[in-house]
Formats: C-alpha cells, sequence, structure tokens
C-alpha cells in the first residue's frame, strides 16, 4: 500500500536548512531518515521543496486566472517536502513519519495514495 | 441436512445472527477490511438463509454458509464496482494465520484491537467495537453513551470508513501497543456486560451477553497475563454474576443488593474473582476494573462480617471517580457519602451532575431520590422515584421501585436497589 508522508516544518527549520552554523546538523537529520528508507527500500518517489517563499498560487476563476506569490494557506508551518512510501499498512507509515526530523519540530501528515482503478470492463 | 419447517429454520437462522454476528462480521471483515460492507452482505446472507434453508434444509454449520454466502455477496459488489478498494490478495495472506504464534485465539479480539487503533476517534472506539464485534444495535449504544442515537450513527459509519481507507494495520498490535489499545477493548466488554444484565431475564438467552463478556475477558487475561487490568474486570463481572440467582426472589420480584441471601451466591465464583483480585493487585498497577472490583468485593464482604464496610466503599469510590470520572461512579460515591451520613454533601454530588446526561438517566433518578429520603425530604424523593419508575424498563425492577413509591407516601422507608 501506498502512503504519502508530508512534512510540515516551522519557519525556523527552513532557515535552518542555509544557516552556517546549524545546515550540517539539518540536513544530517534529513540524510540519516532518507538514508533509512532507502535501506529498507520502501521509498517510491519523494523530494523536498524549496522554501515557502518560492510558492506561487493559482485559481481559476470565471474562466480569468489569478496568480498570487506565497502558499495557498498562510500558516506558521509550511510544506518542507514529501516522501511516498511503499510498506504493508498505515502503522508501518505511521512508524517511518515519526522518525522523521520534522515530526519533532512541527508534524508528519500521512494519507493513503488513492489507488487507480482499472476502468470497467 | 435436515429439512425443517419453515419456522424452524427462521428459528434456527435467529439463533446463528443473535449466537455468531460478531464473529461473523470479524471474519468476513478481516479478508477485506471493510467493515461496513461486511455486515450488509451478512444481513444479505441471513435474509437468504431465511428463503433457502426451509426449502433445502439447514446446512450441518450454519456459519459456515453464511460465510460463504457473504463473501459471494460482497465479490458480486466489489465487481459491480460498488465496493471501491484495493483488491489485495497481499493483505489476505498476511492475514491469513500466516503466523500462528502471533494470531489472537478468536478472530472478535482481533478485530476488537484494530477498533482500537490510535487512528481512530478515541470516542468512536468502544462503540464501534459494540456494534461491529458484540452485534449491538447504534440505538442501544447511544443510550449506554448517553449521547445522540444520530451523532453515534455518524460517528460509527465514519470510524468504518477510516478503517476501510485509512489502511489500518489488521493484525494483533505490538505486545509494546497492547496496553494503549486495552482500554477501549475493557470498556467495551463491560459495556456488554451491562447490557446483558440489564436486560438479564430475556428468557430465550439468560446469560448470551453476560457469558460472551465473560469469555472475552477470561482469552484477553489469559492473552495478557501481565496486565491487571483485564484480571480486574474479570473479577468485577464474577462478582456480579454470583449474585445471578439472588437477584430474584421466587415470584421473579427483584430483590436489592442489600436484602440478598448470601446462600444463594455462587461460592466457587466469588473465590475465583477474589483470587484474581489478588493476582491482578501483584502488578502494582491499580486502575478503573480493579477498583470496581474491589468494590463489589466489599459488598461480599458483608454477610461474612454482618456490616457493610462503608470507609472502605468510601475510600474505593473515590479512587474511583480519580481512575474513571464517569457518571456512574460519580451517582455511586454519592449513594456511599448519603449511607455513610453525609447526605447534604452526597445531594450536592448529584446536583453537580444534574445536567442533560443525567435528565434521562435511571440510575441518577434512583440515587436522588435515596439522598433525598436520607435527608428527611419524602415529598422529593418520591417524586424522584416516580420519575425513576418512569425510565424503568425492566418489570421486576420497576415493580420494586413502585413498592418503594408506596412506602415512601406511607411515611415508611423502603429498602434501597
Amino acid at each position: 500500500m501506498q502512503f504519502m508522508l508530508m512534512f510540515t516544518e516551522p519557519l525556523s527549520e527552513f532557515s535552518r536548512r542555509t544557516d552556517p552554523a546549524e545546515a550540517a546538523d539539518y540536513w544530517g537529520g534529513w540524510n540519516a531518515f532518507i538514508q533509512a528508507m532507502t535501506a529498507a527500500g520502501v521509498i517510491v518517489k519523494g523530494d523536498a521543496l524549496q522554501p515557502p517563499h518560492t510558492a506561487t498560487t493559482v485559481r481559476v476563476r470565471d474562466g480569468v486566472r489569478r496568480v498570487e506569490d506565497g502558499p495557498f494557506a498562510d500558516a506558521k508551518e509550511q510544506l518542507g517536502g514529501y516522501f511516498v512510501i511503499e510498506v504493508p499498512d498505515l502503522d508501518a507509515a505511521l512508524d517511518w513519519a515519526a522518525q522523521a526530523p520534522s515530526a519533532t519540530s512541527a508534524c508528519v501528515e500521512v494519507r493513503p495514495v488513492l489507488p487507480m482503478s482499472a476502468p470497467p470492463a | 441436512m435436515t429439512a425443517p419447517a419453515a419456522g424452524e429454520a427462521a428459528r434456527i437462522a435467529e439463533q446463528a445472527a443473535r449466537a455468531s454476528y460478531g464473529k461473523l462480521v470479524a471474519i468476513l471483515a478481516l479478508r477485506d477490511r471493510d467493515i461496513a460492507a461486511a455486515e450488509d452482505a451478512l444481513s444479505e446472507a441471513l435474509l437468504a438463509a431465511l428463503t433457502v434453508w426451509p426449502r433445502r434444509g439447514v446446512p450441518d454449520n450454519p456459519d459456515a454458509w453464511l460465510v460463504t454466502a457473504a463473501r459471494n455477496r460482497m465479490k458480486n459488489a466489489a465487481r459491480a464496482g460498488r465496493v471501491q478498494r484495493a483488491a489485495a490478495p497481499e493483505i489476505e495472506r498476511r492475514l491469513g494465520f500466516a503466523d500462528p504464534g502471533a494470531a489472537l485465539p478468536d478472530d472478535r479480539l482481533r478485530l476488537m484491537f484494530v477498533c482500537a487503533h490510535p487512528a481512530i476517534d478515541p470516542a468512536a472506539r468502544t462503540p464501534l467495537i459494540l456494534q461491529t464485534v458484540l452485534g449491538l444495535d447504534a440505538g442501544r449504544i447511544a443510550r449506554a453513551f448517553l449521547t445522540e442515537p444520530a451523532a453515534m450513527s455518524q460517528r460509527l459509519v465514519r470510524a468504518k470508513l477510516r478503517i476501510r481507507d485509512a489502511g489500518l494495520r489488521f493484525a494483533l498490535p505490538e505486545p509494546e501497543e497492547m496496553p494503549a489499545r486495552l482500554d477501549a477493548v475493557l470498556d467495551a466488554i463491560y459495556a456488554v456486560f451491562g447490557q446483558g444484565w440489564d436486560g438479564w431475564d430475556h428468557p430465550a438467552a439468560p446469560d448470551a451477553l453476560t457469558g460472551e463478556a465473560i469469555f472475552l475477558a477470561r482469552l484477553i487475561a489469559a492473552l495478557m497475563p501481565g496486565e491487571p487490568e483485564p484480571q480486574g474486570l474479570l473479577a468485577l463481572m464474577l462478582y456480579c454474576t454470583a449474585r445471578r440467582a439472588a437477584r430474584r426472589d421466587g415470584d421473579g420480584g427483584f430483590v436489592p443488593l442489600d436484602r440478598q441471601d448470601a446462600r444463594l451466591w455462587d461460592r466457587s465464583m466469588i473465590i475465583e474473582a477474589e483470587g484474581l483480585l489478588g493476582a491482578a493487585a501483584r502488578a502494582g498497577r491499580f486502575g478503573r476494573f480493579q477498583c470496581e472490583a474491589a468494590i463489589q468485593s466489599v459488598h461480599v464482604q458483608r454477610p461474612l462480617t454482618g456490616r457493610l464496610n462503608l470507609a472502605a466503599l468510601r475510600t474505593l469510590y473515590d479512587l474511583l471517580v480519580r481512575h474513571t470520572d464517569s457518571i456512574g461512579a460519580r451517582i455511586g460515591r454519592a449513594v456511599v457519602m448519603a449511607d455513610a451520613g453525609e447526605v447534604d454533601a452526597a445531594a450536592a454530588e448529584l446536583g453537580a451532575l444534574g445536567d442533560k446526561r443525567v435528565a434521562r438517566h435511571q440510575p441518577w433518578w434512583v440515587a436522588r431520590s435515596h439522598v433525598a429520603a436520607l435527608a428527611g425530604r419524602p415529598a422529593e424523593a418520591a417524586a424522584a422515584l416516580e420519575t425513576a419508575i418512569g425510565l424503568t424498563d425492566d418489570p421486576a425492577l420497576r415493580a420494586h421501585l413502585m413498592a418503594r413509591l408506596a412506602a415512601l407516601r406511607d411515611g415508611t422507608r423502603g429498602g434501597r436497589g
């Protein structure tokens, strides 16, 4: 079963990425987590995302495209990355999610990927 | 196979439904994770049994027939695209008792622990177990939890959707996770026992629910010997069951605890309960069910010592309220306070509960009447008792309360329930 782990992080964590005093720690934590998942062979795909100030949001209303700068929700915690993993069940997905560095600084949302059923014969 | 009359076949189908409903839902849901679909399929299979069995005879193994019929219906439903889920032979393989060492001795127990999964709304866990595994209907569950039936139904539907779609592990939790899930499971077992207890006089199945509850508690106590609360729950239910014969007089009338003939109590059950309570205490972790069992233990001491140890009861009820701030615990404590002479404090305690939740809660009105009578307010006591009588389903208990009401009106005090 495939689950998406969505890692939200507070802005303070995003700034650690490039802070010379913090970056090694920050990336070290994520690298250890990713290596553990890689070793277990559970990763289907995944990426880290650029910080929320790079986000652009688009809406189409009455045929008119409206583009705004910034993420869709003005929240203290923002999406920092995601992984789709292949594990037997939610319990296993939660075990991985709990090991993510962002589980202690913000939270990890876990959702099953909607399986695409074959079109009716 | 036998070829019974239609009425006989219907009776057997009904019996299978009553005795095996939870077990069959558990078996069906464990394969597909879809509790609602399992329940639908089982209802259809039971309906089919009502038409097929009178014609072709009752199968030698009615449960197996029902499971097969229900599975065929689930397959058809899936084929028709009405049930959309990832068909998962992998799940089946994992659930297929691949690891017999870890398998629970009963499918129902396994489903109970799934219903108590941390990813399910805590308020839905116990009701879900009651409906899915133990076959109680949503209306009865709502009443047991003092909530609105519509809200309860909605909560149950949501929980079942989550189990179907969120990908919960359908297996015995790891040993270290078991204790966290235990509370909801034990609560459900005790709620079923309470339902059976209230419907004690059902002549067709005098101990269907209470016997089921004791059976499941025994399984869990054996499965988790290091956990004291299952032993406490089992002890509690055995203490109550031991007094079964003494609860009714020769005419079927209700006999309150303080008037029961202790010679009618089942000594072997009480001895087993005392042993369980002692064994539980050795774990050094006191809990709600051990506390309630200890309260029962104080009550069974009464015939031996000739008096009810109210001080011990008061201490235990204080502990119980600390462990579970339930309405039942608060009412019980108020009654003990009143009996120990703290009548005003008892009245205040009951008054503090006086909100929507207790307006239709029979034990609250009985307790209120009892406390008012002790406080020397017979008119208030009679009015509360009248309300209680209106909320009482059990005819024997109603007759008993009517007699107390008559005694109150005559200005003499009735016995306590």
